[in-house]
């Protein structure tokens, strides 16, 4: 039996670290010790497949997908598309993608969120869809509104959307945050500035796409989205230890 | 100069933050959105193999529970196989071996329904202990943590497990096993996460 490759080493450079002061929820909750690399064995280049079966085809609809009938959320209609790829510019195809996001006004539909904005009735705040075989996905949304949170007296999160990846293996498990081009806020917010590199920082930045829009009806954004590359064994892998 | 290697970078992490439950588990965000939740069933009804409960807490450096937190669980059958194009070989009918649980808001307690996972292979010899392995994300953790759940009353496989002996400190290791515990016929395993202290969780960089 042929030994499954390997995904390439995280580069930790690239995400923020665990203990980020500036960001204060992170202190109490980042762990201490280093973390013990791991060389990926089975437990870690399998992961969960999902399927059409899964979900259904309004779940990637945010505009309908908890609306009255007839009705419609408030706030400008966008649309988020982009490619799931991995570092090898591969598309990942068939693999789960999920958002979440406050509405217009930057309030959550969850009983834990108290700000004084409004919930929007026909608006629920998330969406789910598969990538097609070329690592395709797209949602329909409106764009979500800045809010405040307790971190120090007066930050505001920037505009954002929550995205939660899959893969095909669980080692490419990723959670992040889509924020939208030309937001004075993104490079004021704590939770962004986690993140140590400004190259990396720009790469959550989702631009207009202008070529994407649905003239008089939709406009949207353009977002990416990059998983671990996988090795290909050129040569026989020779494995030292286990 | 020379030449551009050409591969794309990793999209960064960002923390799953407070609200992850609407989008995972909108359930327990408190509105009823999809025909069905993922990840509530971990191994269906056909499983075979030895039916187990595995709860516990994630504790802060505070030793506070953490009460919003979302750990989805990925895990072999009882044979020892993943449901995956590169898991070995078939499993039941309705087998995922992938769970998703989040905290009571109120005590921070997650708990989950599973089947017992068998031994799987190694990297390269031997076999890996009966394992799960554990994501854990929540507000304040800026990247997912990896960890893994060993089970207590597999000793032998433990003391032969790669992944543990990768472990210098072998009291570190401890932090890994789960406690059995029979609760009126139900066999429920312990495993609390520690984010700091002397007691801190092993997690991973897988």
């Amino acid at each position: 039996m042929s030994k499954p490759a390997e995904f390439y080493q995280r580069d930790r450079e690239r995400h923020p670290p665990a203990l980020t002061p500036g960001y204060k929820t992170s202190v109490a909750r980042s762990p201490r010790y280093a973390l013990i690399s791991l060389q990926n064995s089975v437990s870690e280049v399998t992961g969960p497949v999902f399927g059409h079966a899964d979900i259904d085809p309004i779940d990637n609809d945010l505009l309908s997908n908890y609306a009255q009938p007839d009705q419609s959320p408030i706030g400008e209609r966008i649309i988020i598309h982009g490619r799931v790829l991995d570092e090898n510019a591969r598309p990942v195809p068939n693999t789960l993608v999920e958002i979440w996001q406050a509405n217009a006004g930057g309030r959550y539909r969850h009983k834990k969120d108290t700000y004084l904005a409004p919930i929007d009735p026909n608006f629920g705040g998330c969406g789910r869809t598969m990538t097609d075989e070329n690592g395709y996905y797209y949602f329909r949304t409106v764009k979500p509104g800045a809010y405040p949170w307790r971190n120090l007296v007066n930050n505001w999160r920037p505009a954002h959307i929550h995205l939660s990846i899959f893969g095909s293996g669980f080692a490419q498990r990723l959670i992040t945050q889509l924020y939208f081009e030309g937001d004075p806020l993104i490079h004021k917010c704590p939770i962004v500035n986690t993140i140590p590199d400004p190259d990396a920082i720009a790469q959550l930045i989702a631009r207009l796409d202008l070529n994407a829009t649905i003239p008089l009806d939709t406009i949207a954004y353009k977002f990416d989205i990059v998983l671990r590359g996988r090795r290909s064994t050129l040569f026989e892998n020779r494995l030292e230890g286990n | 100069m020379s030449q551009d290697l050409n591969y794309l970078k990793e999209t960064p992490s960002q923390t799953a933050g407070p609200y992850v439950h609407i989008g995972l588990a909108p359930g327990a965000a408190g509105f009823d959105i999809y025909r069905q939740e993922l990840g509530w069933d971990i191994c269906g009804p056909n499983a075979k193999g030895e039916r187990i409960r595995i709860e516990g807490v994630v504790i802060d450096g505070t030793g506070s529970p953490i009460k919003d937190v979302l750990l989805e669980a990925w895990q072999a059958n009882a044979a020892g196989i993943y449901s995956h194009p590169e898991g070995g070989g078939d499993v039941e009918e309705g087998f995922r071996g992938w769970g998703r649980v989040i905290t009571d808001f109120e005590t921070g307690e997650w708990g989950f329904d599973t089947v017992k996972p068998g031994a799987t292979r190694g990297r390269n010899v031997g076999m890996q202990a009966p394992h799960i392995n554990l994501w854990i994300v929540a507000r304040g953790i800026n990247v997912g943590l990896n960890t893994r759940i060993y089970f207590d009353d597999e000793m032998d496989a433990n003391a032969a497990d790669p992944v543990l002996n990768l472990i210098e400190w072998e009291r570190r290791r401890a932090t890994l096993i789960a406690k059995r515990t029979d609760r009126d016929g139900q066999i429920v395993y312990r495993f609390d996460v520690r984010m700091q202290s002397e007691d801190e969780t092993v997690f991973f960089d897988i």
